[in-house]
């Protein structure tokens, strides 16, 4: 089960300019670390966020260690046809995630 | 801005970025902007990074890049890159932008081990870099976790 | 007509000042009042607010059947939003059947014990604190109305003697911090007055949300105190107790706080 929170407007007018923004539960353990027994906790990041408007990829971002824990990212996108806007989080782990949007564009 | 002061800016924008002084992690900080830059120097301006002057708890800290641009097919931001000086690693974030976004805005939250400066590249569609920098002052919260 | 016109007019006057009078008069201030612009905006925007990631999960657990008897939350409940406005403005309280106070995650735990027949949560555990989460947010921006009766009346007063007496290494009591030094700085950061005004918290020095437990306990540490084992009652009997200071202030959980 994902945990993520998405704010994206439902309707933009052709042309603007919107904002995006999103969160999703994950620990981002630096690997730096130790953990209670001494040893150090191994790392455990989101390595990749993207953003695609209907299929084509608009913003992507490399994480790193430094990104703090429960990952918040926003942006902006040119609204310039209705479609799906589809968020993906991929890490560490094997860890894949993903959310899907519609914004309606009048 | 004068002429002089325009100069000194430059200047001091060379020197600090490609020969860090002393400190490992300052020269693992240039060396990570120098993987990004190649050749190239970095031109002070248009890059604005907003954090809070005085932050409460460098575990999250909220941090964003805005850079002056038209974010037009001939004239965009290509990418967005975020190092710090202190922590364990110089990289905090590289974003790939494009004229799609409209406006070259990028916000997330940041881990700040320490008091530190952080530095905002910015390369636009032209092949030119474009630095921007905020200092960050880390307090050290009260009452915490008992240790392990 | 001059009469009835200076009449209304003193009217308005006094209204106004009284008005006046009784947004001055509460001086109280929430934690969150003492957090930087950036902290204030990331709690008010609940898709920055990370601790609306839990309040989600718990809504997700809410709906979720649990135990032998396979029953969720919604099950008996309803809808949260409806069945839930207003509980935790009033605990820790003592539920039907019940002989003590219990906080709002011991009263989850009796529900799951005896409805549920599911095993208790352990403190500080994740679903745990979801669903308190999601339960509290429910009475966002209601006054706290503790409840009142011989009985919890009594462990109030326990830990009113809590709060102030002194303990630990430093030798220091709630109340010395707290009522006397807070607004003051400690280690570069404002002493706050200690209401419990958005529980459980996403504190950024945890990374992650947390009982006002766990808070009592980082001060326990702080002022070199033991802290009492997590299910010891003096924990019950001093969030009554600040529960009672906090009277009338506004829930905000989720609360964001350094």
């Amino acid at each position: 089960m994902s945990n993520i929170l998405v704010n994206a407007p439902k309707t933009a007018r052709r042309g603007e300019v919107v904002e995006i923004k999103a969160l999703i539960l994950h620990p981002m353990e630096t690997g730096f670390r130790p953990g209670p027994n001494g040893r150090i906790i191994p790392r455990n990041i989101i390595e990749r966020f993207t953003a695609t408007w209907n299929g084509a990829e608009i913003f992507a971002m490399e994480m790193s260690p430094a990104i703090a824990a429960n990952p918040f990212v926003s942006f902006f996108a040119q609204a310039r046809e209705s479609g799906t806007v589809v968020l993906r989080w991929t890490g560490d782990e094997g860890f894949a995630a993903e959310e899907r949007v519609a914004i309606a564009v009048e | 801005m004068d002429r002089r002061r325009f100069l000194t800016g430059t200047t001091a924008a060379v020197l600090v970025l490609p020969l860090a002084p002393a400190s490992a992690t300052q020269e693992a900080m240039a060396e990570a902007i120098r993987k990004v830059v190649g050749t190239a120097t970095p031109t002070e301006g248009r890059v604005k990074l907003d954090v809070p002057p005085l932050v409460e708890n460098g575990s999250t800290v909220p941090l964003t890049v805005t850079v002056e641009s038209p974010m037009s097919e001939a004239d965009h931001v290509k990418a967005i890159h975020v190092f710090n000086e202190k922590n364990p690693q110089p990289n905090v974030f590289s974003a790939r932008l494009g004229p799609r976004n409209g406006k070259a805005v990028v916000g997330t939250r940041v881990k700040l081990g320490d008091s530190q400066r952080i530095i905002a590249i910015a390369e636009t569609s032209d092949g030119r870099f474009w630095s921007g920098g905020a200092d960050v002052i880390v307090t050290l919260a009260a009452c915490l976790e008992e240790s392990p | 007509m001059t009469a009835r016109l200076l009449a209304f007019g003193l009217a308005l006057v006094f209204a106004a000042s009284y008005a006046a009078a009784q947004a001055g008069a509460d001086k109280r201030r929430s934690g969150y009042q003492d957090m930087g612009e950036a902290l204030q905006k990331m709690q008010d925007d609940d898709t920055a607010n990370p601790g609306m990631l839990f309040v989600q999960l718990g809504g997700q657990l809410w709906a979720k059947p649990a135990g032998a008897e396979n029953k969720s939350c919604a099950d008996c409940h309803g809808v949260a939003a409806d069945s839930m406005k207003g509980v935790a403005t009033r605990y820790p309280a003592i539920p039907q059947g019940a002989d003590r106070p219990v906080d709002l995650e011991g009263r989850i735990n009796m529900c799951r014990t005896e409805n549920q027949k599911a095993e208790r949560l352990p403190p500080e555990n994740r679903d745990l604190l979801s669903l308190e989460a999601y339960v509290a947010h429910q009475s966002r921006g209601m006054p706290i109305a503790p409840p009142y009766g011989p009985v919890v009346d009594a462990f109030r007063a326990q830990g009113e003697g809590i709060y102030r007496r002194r303990q630990g290494q430093l030798n220091l009591s709630c109340a010395i911090c707290h009522d006397d030094n807070a607004g003051k700085k400690l280690a570069g950061i404002v002493i706050p007055e200690a209401h419990p005004t958005g529980y459980p918290i996403y504190r950024l020095e945890w990374q992650a949300l947390g009982s006002l437990k766990r808070r009592l306990r980082n001060c326990l540490v702080g002022i070199r105190a033991e802290a009492w084992s997590l299910d010891a009652p003096e924990y019950v009997a001093l969030e009554l107790y600040l529960m009672e200071r906090a009277k009338g202030m506004k829930l905000e959980t989720p609360a964001v706080r350094p």
